[in-house]
């Protein structure tokens, strides 16, 4: 002992050595992963693997402990991770184009079976991504287009997750989610279309908003003419041979003398008109 | 080592660039030795191996010491040092005599070696800084023990594991992120509405954490996810409601409506995260059809002046009936009083006026008008209208009526 603790040297290469040996024999397992343990390229056990309803803190995460040098870990993540798809262009029963963006989630639930046929999470990703996308384009082609807009989409959803689901369970793999991300209208001649018609229904709009102003705006006026009407008839009717009369002389004067075109009229009298009576001398005077 | 790398390389560069980095990287091994030393085969070529990825920084040098030599290499020298993992045995060797000299006097040669010492300062250290952990108010620090959820330290100092053993990882969760869609700003996003229209819709979600063992542990791409789970809500939100709805008074309606949808999906999947509220910052008709949506406010003004106009007419209207109807009864209670004179005395007056500012006043027997010479006539221009008026004002004088017996 005391040869050892004098020569430093040797100690530190035992201390390496040492190192090397713990490290190679326990292992930290993280909440966030699952572990493989694999002996020569054989899977012996599964370490901290995905239950339902588990909780953080229980018994799978923590040290573990495999045979130094034979013993390997493959890691695999016990976190929900996410498929996104790429924009796919979708056609529904009408022939409506839409380009649908949409992503999945999933779980790894089985290591031993996505370490078999995936080997890492980004394969498993690869796969089903395709299938996301064929499973997206055969639900939405059955339905109309109004239909994807609509609540009836959990439906959809629903069922695009169960075809999803059947080929994930081949990788270990479980959707949690799948969700359409967007659904828009193809830049070009479906955008414009759908322009095209906001813009008509937007001018139709402006057209009856325009045509109801004007209704209103005769009503009103047509209630005024009214209104006037009676307000005059409540005041001429007092009289109506007065009123005949009262309202000739005023005819007469705005009709023979305005402004402006003074002197433009010519009357002719005949000497038997009722204002030359006195004219003539003591003519017929009038009744009264 | 230098023959690998080369090889390894020339996968991806051209032929220009393979041939530069290799013969700079030759040259480096030959004088320099590098990072990986005067190493034997088996250090080489795993540093080879690693070196060949990228810098590849020292790892051979753990396998450096004993094997042959680097061919390309030079005979090994004494090295300081320092740098590069385990060295060299005779650096580490002349190091310490040198150290020992400048120390003799200090430390008693009684077998317990200075640089136990300096290990064990070392440990202390390091214990306290990885066991002691000082939580901010706003932070909330979840710890592990050998990778396993332990508990969550609340503000204030808190003890753990030193590091392999324990560690702690803090998480802010008062802080209240946002998280913009669109990202770019610029750039328009368009979403269907329920009777097929398109708007434009920006909006930004906060949020904070709810649980910090959750948000760690639960999800990948938490911050993504929220990002998808808010642009997948708010399009199936907006896919329920009518364009006029969505960008005029629903927005409310909405901004509630992918809040709670978002909080739904978001405790499905269990992300401890908590929707602080969703902010509805923009929602528009799309640049290309919002003209059409300013001519429809335009409608709507040019509506309202038509009706101004209106009842201005009909203020009018009604204020004149009324005047003259007014005007009409004072004249009437007058005329009450004494028809007869009041009668003739309108009839003059207004004949007066009139007569006294026509043109002419001309006084015919009867059957000569088809005769008579009016040469002023033919100097009026509008000459044939006025004409007809005044021969037909000429018959029907008022009192010659009332003679008729009325």
């Amino acid at each position: 002992m005391g040869r050892v603790a004098r020569n430093p040297i040797a100690l530190a290469v035992f201390a390496i050595l040492l190192l090397i040996l713990v490290g190679s024999t326990f292992a930290i397992v993280p909440e966030t992963k699952q572990a493989v343990i694999v002996r020569f390229g054989e899977p012996q056990r599964i370490l901290n693997r995905y239950l339902p309803n588990d909780r953080f803190g229980g018994e799978g995460a923590g040290l573990a402990v495999r045979l130094p040098f034979l013993e390997q870990i493959v890691w695999i993540d016990r976190r929900i991770l996410s498929v996104d798809l790429e924009r796919q262009q979708v056609l529904s029963t009408e022939q409506y184009r839409l380009q649908v963006d949409a992503f999945a989630r999933y779980r790894i639930v089985d290591p031993l079976r996505m370490y078999i046929s995936a080997r890492s999470e980004e394969r498993v990703s690869d796969q089903l991504r395709p299938i996301l996308g064929s499973a997206l384009r055969n639900e939405l082609g059955r339905r109309p287009f109004a239909a994807l807009l609509s609540p009836e989409r959990g439906q959809m959803m629903e069922n695009i997750e169960n075809a999803l689901n059947r080929v994930a369970r081949q990788y270990g793999a479980e959707i949690v989610d799948v969700r359409i991300k967007r659904a828009d209208l193809p830049e070009g001649t479906p955008l414009d279309s759908a322009y095209q018609r906001m813009r008509t229904a937007r001018q139709q709009e402006a057209r009856s908003i325009q045509a109801q102003g004007l209704k209103q705006a005769q009503i009103i006026r047509a209630e005024a003419d009214a209104e006037a009407a009676a307000t005059y008839a409540r005041a001429f009717n007092q009289d109506p041979e007065f009123y005949d009369f009262y309202r000739a002389m005023q005819s007469y004067e705005a009709s023979f003398i305005s402004e402006g075109r003074q002197g433009r009229s010519n009357i002719l009298l005949s000497p038997q008109n009722e204002y030359l009576r006195q004219f003539r001398g003591r003519g017929p005077g009038p009744g009264r | 080592m230098a023959l690998f790398f080369r090889r390894s390389r020339s996968y991806k560069g051209s032929m220009f660039s393979k041939f530069r980095w290799g013969r700079r990287f030759g040259a480096l091994f030959n004088e320099n030795r590098g990072p990986w030393g005067g190493g034997g085969s088996s250090g080489g070529s795993s540093g080879g191996g690693s070196g060949g990825g990228g810098d590849g920084g020292g790892s051979g040098g753990e396998g450096g010491g004993g094997g042959p030599r680097n061919p390309w290499g030079q005979p090994p020298r004494p090295r300081k040092p320092g740098r590069g993992g385990g060295g060299n045995v005779s650096s580490i060797d002349e190091f310490l005599k040198k150290s020992r000299d400048r120390f003799g006097g200090r430390f008693p040669q009684d077998g317990r070696p200075y640089w136990l010492y300096g290990l064990i300062a070392f440990l202390l250290l390091w214990v306290l800084f990885t066991s002691v952990h000082r939580i901010g108010p706003q932070e909330r620090g979840v710890v592990t023990v050998f990778g396993r959820y332990s508990s969550t330290m609340g503000p204030g100092i808190g003890f753990s594991w030193p590091s392999p053993i324990g560690g702690v990882q803090k998480i802010d969760v008062e802080n209240i992120r946002e998280t913009k869609v669109p990202t770019g700003g610029d750039t328009e996003n368009l979403i269907l509405t329920g009777d097929q229209n398109v708007i434009d819709l920006a909006y930004s979600v906060r949020w904070n954490i709810s649980d910090p063992a959750l948000f760690i542990f639960q999800m990948a791409e938490t911050e993504d996810t929220i990002r998808e789970v808010a642009e997948s809500a708010m399009r199936s939100v907006v896919a329920r409601m009518t364009l006029d709805e969505a960008i005029g008074a629903g927005r409310s309606d909405i901004e509630a409506r992918v809040e709670q949808a978002m909080q739904q999906l978001l405790n499905d999947y269990r992300a401890g995260v908590a929707i602080q509220g969703i902010a509805v910052s923009q929602s528009a008709p799309p640049e290309a059809v919002n003209q059409a949506f300013l001519e429809v406010s335009a409608a709507q003004q040019q509506a309202q002046s038509y009706i101004n106009d209106a009842r201005a007419y009909a203020l009018q209207l009604t204020a004149r009936a009324q005047g003259e109807s007014a005007a009409f009864e004072k004249v009437y209670a007058e005329y009450r009083a004494a028809p007869e004179v009041t009668r003739r005395r309108m009839y003059y007056e207004t004949m007066e006026r009139i007569l006294s500012r026509v043109d002419s006043t001309i006084i015919e027997a009867p059957g000569v008008t088809p005769y008579l010479a009016l040469p002023e006539l033919q100097r009026r221009q509008q000459q044939g209208q006025q004409g007809q008026q005044g021969q037909q004002a000429q018959p029907a004088a008022p009192p010659q009526q009332q003679q008729g017996g009325r």
